[in-house]
């Protein structure tokens, strides 16, 4: 009796109901094409003709000499080393600045919130290039910072802050930390304020209760930010370009010069190349880490 | 019982009582506890029972030390508490959502509190292991709290609370959270670990019933003070004013009138009487829906019973019990819940019939009216 009715209700409206699951599908696939033929058009067919530039040689042939390049010429492997070396110095001071910039504003009254945040947005307002050139303003030889220094007395000779690692480093930790703080605070935010007062409740004071349950609890902010400033890093251009003063060259750096100087694109290309390579690899692992740590942390 | 032994010998003592006295706490200008004064015995399950918003929870994060009066006392055994960080109060709590820790395991969340008391690692697996068998998780330990349904959650952090043998215990709507089959289960089960470990509980609900089921004592509070206190049985069969006869368990209040002497009257019968020189005059009185017995409306009754007629304007079935309004007067009417089972041997109540309705004079609840 119970099968009669199974088998009857199978076949009710089955015919019309396959036909609107269809409908559906077929509107959702309208809808997003639009979107995906763009990406197509501005992402996939100019790294594609970067890809194959790559492997064309100066005369035109077919060839791997701008990889072989790369790896006969020490100063490849100096530049991608800087770069690695700056984007992880700048990954790290973001982390011991913005950690506690982001506990601060997870710690306050609601109301209050936004305000703070927008102080911490507000940088994202003013173009780049402003903001870098007002660093150099500040940090330059007679600039700002040492002509008051020494006036005040804090330092008799003017320390070097711009043209090299240092001011790199400042103005870059500078432009990259509203990436490392909103994702630490996003993740501060879900931590539930109850787990806190469990650990105290528990004998935990309040530094345990921090370093216990807190810390693991935000770390896959940590992880987020870290992994946008790292990766945002290892393309930079404006800032290091202007606050290195050619002392630091990272590889954004050297294709341009590449470019400039001996109009060579398969070269820079190649370059290019690397560095997206280098930048997947990148995402991967620290995905592959993402998911590891919300199977640990129970996180979805 | 094997806990309960280990218990005492720590240092003789498996509970604390604890002594609250005019325990004020203020937001802006509404009192959440309003000079809040009680003592409970050590190893009682005092339950703190009261509508949202009542100070129920206030009153037991004070003892938690999560929030900071305004002024009163909290003594622990001899010891005052009331400027005693939250971490140094040794006491155990259950919280309304568990907090449990999710990036540790079941058996790191339990063992939590004996890291932080830096117990030896041996003694450590010895004590989650044996916390865990008491809740029955043992076969749990390695796994994540997100593998965990509601019951097991709540079963942890239960645990997690005893583990380290405090001598109070706190829990805020640790139920509330379960489905209705499982909170029964986990109020007997509460019950019985209550039994088990002897120490002085103080339990939040707003669950009236969950109150009488589980508490030696209840606390009924209600606009930041506590309006009667006493066991299950008092608070039900007794309650001291209207809030308490309304919000524990049903009731219908209808007034009295007041006869020439001491004598309180409803529709000419006497129902009771006060105790001479009662300065208040304004008495009502409170039935409990259970307590009164459809009878024939023919037949003698003794001088014991009062009784009430009108007719049924609504009948509900509920399973083994049925209730049915009755209206007794232009404005007054009462529940009366009746065994579907006994009912049977009368004629079947309906809806628009009269009904007479009898209530034993032992059963007569009166309490004082306002205005």
């Amino acid at each position: 009796m119970t099968k009669n009715v199974q088998s009857q209700s199978a076949n009710l409206n089955s015919d019309l109901l396959y036909v609107a699951r269809r409908r559906e599908q077929l509107t959702l696939i309208g809808l997003t094409s639009p979107a995906l033929i763009c990406i197509f058009l501005v992402i996939f067919i100019p790294v594609g003709w970067l890809f194959s530039l790559s492997f064309l040689s100066t005369d035109g042939s077919l060839s791997l000499e701008n990889y072989q390049k790369m790896i006969e010429y020490k100063s490849y492997a100096r530049v991608f080393q800087a770069t690695f070396k700056v984007s992880f110095f700048t990954t790290i001071l973001c982390i011991l600045i913005g950690y506690p910039l982001a506990y601060f504003l997870s710690q306050l009254p609601k109301k209050y919130v936004g305000l703070f945040l927008l102080t911490v947005l507000l940088p994202f307002w003013t173009s780049l290039l402003v903001r870098t050139y007002a660093w150099l303003v500040l940090l330059q030889r007679k600039g700002l910072i040492n002509n008051f220094a020494i006036e005040v007395g804090l330092w008799d000779a003017p320390i070097k802050f711009a043209h090299n690692l240092n001011g790199t480093l400042i103005g870059m930790v500078h432009i990259m930390l509203p990436f490392m703080v909103l994702p630490l605070y996003a993740a501060m935010q879900r931590i539930d304020r109850q787990t806190i007062h469990a650990a105290a409740n528990l004998g935990a004071n309040p530094f345990q209760s921090f370093w216990n349950v807190f810390v693991p609890l935000s770390l896959s902010g940590v992880v987020a930010g870290s992994l946008i400033v790292f990766v945002l890093c290892l393309g930079f251009y404006v800032t290091p370009a202007v606050l290195g003063g050619g002392k630091v060259i990272l590889v954004s750096m050297q294709i341009t010069a590449i470019l400039e100087d001996q109009f060579n694109w398969g070269a820079a290309s190649a370059l290019g190349v690397v560095l997206l390579v280098a930048t997947l690899a990148i995402l991967i692992l620290a995905s592959r880490l993402l998911r590891l740590e919300s199977v640990m942390f129970g996180r979805h | 019982m094997k806990n309960q032994n280990e218990n005492q010998e720590v240092d003789g003592k498996t509970s604390l009582p604890i002594s609250i006295t005019d325990l004020t706490k203020t937001y802006g200008k509404v009192f959440a506890l309003n000079s809040v004064s009680i003592e409970v015995e050590a190893g009682e399950f005092l339950t703190l029972l009261g509508p949202s918003g009542s100070g129920k929870t206030t009153l037991l994060m004070a003892i938690a030390g999560f929030n900071r009066p305004d002024s009163g006392s909290i003594v622990f055994g001899k010891k005052e508490m009331i400027l005693m960080p939250p971490h140094k109060r040794d006491v155990g709590m259950v919280f309304q959502n568990y907090a449990l820790f999710p990036h540790m395991s079941v058996f790191e969340n339990v063992a939590f509190p004996l890291k932080i008391r830096q117990v030896a690692l041996h003694d450590r697996k010895m004590r989650v292991a044996e916390a865990l068998d008491t809740v029955q998780l043992s076969d749990f330990a390695n796994r994540r709290i997100d593998q965990l349904s509601g019951g097991q959650r709540q079963r942890v952090a239960l645990a997690r609370a005893f583990v380290f043998r405090p001598r109070i215990l706190l829990m805020d709507e640790p139920l509330s959270a379960l489905d209705k089959k499982l909170r029964e289960q986990m109020q007997i089960e509460l019950k019985q670990l209550h039994r088990q470990l002897g120490v002085t509980t103080v339990y939040v609900t707003h669950d009236q019933r969950e109150a009488l089921t589980m508490s030696d004592r209840i606390a009924v509070i209600n606009d930041g003070k506590i309006t009667q206190l006493g066991t299950p049985k008092q608070i039900y069969n007794a309650p001291s004013n209207s809030f308490v006869a309304d919000f524990i368990g049903e009731s219908s209040v209808i007034p009295l009138e007041m006869g020439d002497s001491d004598k309180l009257f409803f529709q000419k019968q006497e129902v009771a009487r006060i105790e001479k020189n009662q300065s208040h005059r304004l008495w009502s009185l409170v039935i409990r829906p259970e307590r009164l017995t459809p009878i024939s409306a023919n037949k003698k009754h003794s001088k014991n019973f009062i009784i009430f007629k009108g007719k049924i304007t609504e009948l509900v079935f509920q399973g083994e019990t049925a209730l049915a309004i009755v209206q007794v007067s232009q404005n007054y009417s009462l529940s009366m819940r009746y065994n579907t089972k006994a009912a049977g041997t009368m004629e079947e109540l309906a809806i628009g019939q009269l009904v007479s309705m009898s209530l034993d004079k032992n059963d007569v609840i009166i309490i004082p009216r306002e205005s």
